[in-house]
């Protein structure tokens, strides 16, 4: 880290060393430099990255992952052969289709709508209040909706009472907890999503928006013929981005929300790792579900990066 | 953002279509907003609920409000602890990564940064691809990091989209700045220390931002690699007292059992979980442009 020997760039530098070595002698300083960071790669993430072939072992604990037996894809074979396992895998996908078809529109709503606000001081106190759960984390959310949610004392309840209605257990019944999560999870994101549709509003040509007034167009049409596909880039990109995590459906939230009772359509890939591997000690067969998630996710992660990417010419990427 | 098309609208005279919008619109955002913050608002009319009042009718203000469920939580010495074990976290864990992700960033923004593709693909793949959350536990648990604060702090010393963030930030700087500081022989720690962070304060300002509040809030890694409660961060006391609802954690105030009103864990916990955020509420809307900003900077440029 120390690289007290002054150094020139490149292209002061002028010898007959190959171009590779000269460039080494004269900025081994940045190598310094970055040590830390290479160290931090390699041992915090390459070294457990590398621990994925125990998903191909017995891992036994007093062997450690790299002394443990072979066994190929005994824990494949058993993931696919476990109904648990699909379960899981059909709770992901439900989660999290259900979050992208109700959680994505809500954003750019929301956006549309700001941007239609006249006050400017009534529009910043609106987006930030609807910031706030951004920066909260799910312990803290799960708290204020166990309450907020509550049979006995949560307001909807008491509401529904006061209506003459049975109350709901909202977090505790399988057929309500998966519209529960979809809807917490909206009104935790829905502010901070708006930002970059906002920002994708203001980047549109305000000449458009005065021509269209000068030829007598309503709101509604100035909406849907020029704010719309003025964002529809932004709003293209995001999407295709958004189906690329597919397979997270949203650990935090989830496994500080959810309990015994709605394990059947509550558990997703991520919180069945979780149980089996560090709660039921299934190291082996925990990680094999992982590697399948992660594979799978690195594969749709990485398509739809390529997908928008390619898009991005004309979109703000 | 958008006043230029806000203002000049205003200009041109109403119909009774676009009044009509305007009201509707109005009354949704404040609906919306309504809704944000009656939870938070619920949650603090129960935080001063005394115990005996009980609630079976929707209330908007508090009736007999009391502080004991705050006292109650204050005299709980894990509540102290858990500030205290997230204060550590978040300043020595802060300062770490941002080391760190400064060091890293400067030494990638240097086209001549010997095996710099190489470099660059190293920190780009553990964007997409991870080992998962069992080799990664056992690899930490073996390297001796259980039960230790730095198991907080390493293994997530450095975000690869942060410390990219910061490499588009420092390649933008003009190399001008750098060249007479280089005639004059000076060595790229220098010159990252005495030009480059003293014209990145916009990207340094919304990167530590980032890195602290998410020091804050981290509490899964707690619940894995610690199991002392005197170690716990806040989350992971807040997490304990209210999901497991571990009596240990919750009730070892003596001043329950001296005073004459009765402790509801309802009530306690609403407490505990405002304790909790209260911080962070307090600061996020003066932090919250230089989120909005890290947020557009890194959706352009990534």
């Amino acid at each position: 880290m120390t690289g007290t020997r002054s150094n020139t760039p490149a292209k002061l530098g002028a010898s007959a060393w190959p171009k590779a070595l000269r460039s080494l002698r004269l900025n081994g300083d940045l190598l310094l430099i970055f040590l830390p960071v290479a160290a931090y790669y390699i041992v915090f993430c390459y070294i457990p990255m590398s621990g994925v072939v125990m998903a191909f072992k017995d891992y036994k604990l007093l062997s450690g992952i790299w002394g443990s037996k072979w066994v190929g894809m005994k824990h494949f074979n058993m993931l696919f052969s476990t109904p648990s396992f699909f379960e899981v895998l059909r709770n992901t996908l439900v989660i999290s289709l259900l979050k992208l078809a109700f959680g994505f529109p809500a954003p750019i709503l929301l956006a549309i709508l700001l941007n239609e606000l006249r006050g400017q001081r009534f529009k910043r106190v609106v987006q930030t209040i609807s910031y706030l759960p951004h920066f909260l984390s799910w312990v803290v959310l799960a708290g204020i909706f166990i309450q907020f949610l509550s049979p006995s004392t949560g307001p909807i309840n008491i509401l529904l009472g006061m209506m003459g209605r049975p109350s709901i257990f909202f977090l505790g019944n399988k057929a309500t907890f998966v519209p529960t999560i979809v809807a917490t999870h909206i009104w935790q994101t829905v502010g901070w999503g708006s930002i970059i549709y906002l920002a994708a509003i203001s980047g549109i040509g305000v000449e458009l928006y005065e021509s269209a007034m000068l030829d007598g167009a309503t709101r509604f049409q100035r909406i849907a013929y020029i704010t719309l596909p003025g964002i529809m880039p932004t709003v293209t990109v995001l999407f295709i981005l958004g189906t690329g995590s597919i397979l997270n459906a949203g650990f935090d939230q989830i496994f500080n929300l959810y309990n015994e009772a709605v394990y059947s359509v509550a558990d997703i890939i991520d919180t069945y790792v979780y149980r089996r591997g560090l709660t039921g000690m299934q190291y082996s067969y925990a990680s094999a579900v992982g590697l399948f998630k992660n594979a799978i996710g690195f594969l749709l992660v990485f398509a739809t990066n390529m997908i928008a990417r390619r898009m991005g010419d004309s979109s703000l990427w | 953002m958008v006043t230029g098309n806000t203002r000049r609208r205003n200009a041109i005279r109403k119909g009774a279509g676009e009044t009509a919008f305007d009201a509707l619109n109005i009354t949704f955002m404040l609906l919306m907003a309504l809704s944000i913050i009656y939870p938070f608002w619920n949650l603090a009319l129960q935080s001063l609920n005394d115990g005996y009042t009980t609630i079976n009718t929707l209330r908007l203000w508090p009736v007999k409000p009391t502080l004991f469920n705050y006292e109650h939580v204050l005299t709980n010495p894990y509540i102290w602890s858990g500030y205290r074990e997230t204060l550590i976290r978040t300043v020595f864990g802060t300062a770490l990564n941002l080391a760190a992700t400064i060091l890293g960033a400067y030494a990638l923004s240097k086209p001549y940064m010997p095996g710099r593709k190489l470099w660059m693909l190293m920190v780009v793949i553990p964007m997409f691809f991870g080992g998962g959350i069992i080799p990664t536990y056992l690899w930490n648990v073996q390297l001796g990091l259980r039960n230790t604060r730095w198991s907080l702090i390493l293994p997530g010393l450095v975000n690869s989209y942060n410390m990219i963030v910061m490499r588009n930030f420092f390649q933008a700087v003009p190399k001008d700045l750098e060249e007479s500081a280089r005639i004059d022989g000076a060595a790229n720690l220098r010159i990252l220390i005495s030009i480059y962070l003293p014209v990145s304060t916009a990207v340094l300002a919304t990167i530590t931002l980032w890195i602290m509040v998410s020091h804050w809030n981290a509490w899964f890694d707690a619940t894995i690699y610690i199991n002392k409660a005197e170690l716990y961060p806040l989350q992971v006391v807040l997490r304990r007292i209210l999901l497991e609802g571990t009596q240990q954690l919750m009730d070892i105030s003596p001043t329950a059992a001296e005073t004459s009103q009765t402790a509801s864990p309802n009530n306690i916990k609403a407490a505990c979980v405002f304790v909790c955020m209260l911080p962070i509420m307090c600061v996020y809307p003066f932090l919250q442009k230089y989120f909005v900003k890290g947020t557009l900077v890194g959706a352009i440029k990534g």
